[in-house]
């Protein structure tokens, strides 16, 4: 990848973290701060991809897998709490 | 460049700019319903672009690749649907033009 293209796609990826992060900390209520989560988890999982393939270290697809598997549940969790918890 | 370098190159743009999209979806739409349209599905789409991208880039590893994008594909819309769920036992979150809400129906009797 040439330097400028990477640094194109590194803006945007991280561009759409920091709005959806933005989103988190100001949206203005708990529904809208959980969907912020869950986008904000999903584009980091893309970035830690794109860092693993930089980086050529192949580990760190391994830390994507976890930190997928675990914001699925954290959102799953946070979703029912808002729902009233398990019926 | 080979020409699987070209389309790595390709796919891994499109992602990004979906994923931008998806972001900005959801830092700019009004309410809850709409937000969550740009922050699963076009998160979905951008994360099936910028992986297989990335898997065209480094060939050798693209089965862990798949992994988590096979992952990815299975659990989204599993977490959206338990989203919109808890939206809409919110009240205040409830549209203006919903007539017949047999979720909530259940509910109140």
């Amino acid at each position: 990848m040439s330097n400028t293209y990477l640094a194109a796609v590194l803006a945007l990826v991280g561009g759409g973290i920091f709005l959806s992060f933005l989103r988190l900390i100001l949206g203005p209520r708990a529904t809208d701060r959980a969907v912020a989560l869950d986008t904000t988890t999903l584009i980091s999982t893309s970035l830690i991809v794109l860092i693993s393939v930089l980086e050529g270290r192949s580990i760190l697809l391994d830390v994507a897998l976890v930190y997928s598997i675990l914001s699925f549940l954290g959102v799953l969790a946070i979703a029912r709490y808002l729902d009233g918890g398990l019926k | 460049m080979s020409l699987l370098n070209i389309l790595a190159h390709v796919f891994t743009g499109l992602g990004a700019l979906v994923l931008f999209a998806s972001g900005l979806g959801v830092f700019r739409m009004p309410d809850v319903w709409n937000k969550m349209h740009a922050g699963t599905k076009a998160t979905t789409l951008g994360s099936i672009l910028f992986l297989t991208g990335m898997a065209m880039l480094k060939p050798e590893w693209t089965p862990k690749i798949f992994l988590i994008l096979l992952f990815v594909v299975l659990t989204n819309p599993v977490s959206s649907h338990a989203l919109a769920r808890s939206a809409h036992m919110d009240p205040q979150e409830k549209p203006d033009n919903l007539e017949i809400d047999d979720l909530h129906g259940e509910e109140e009797e």
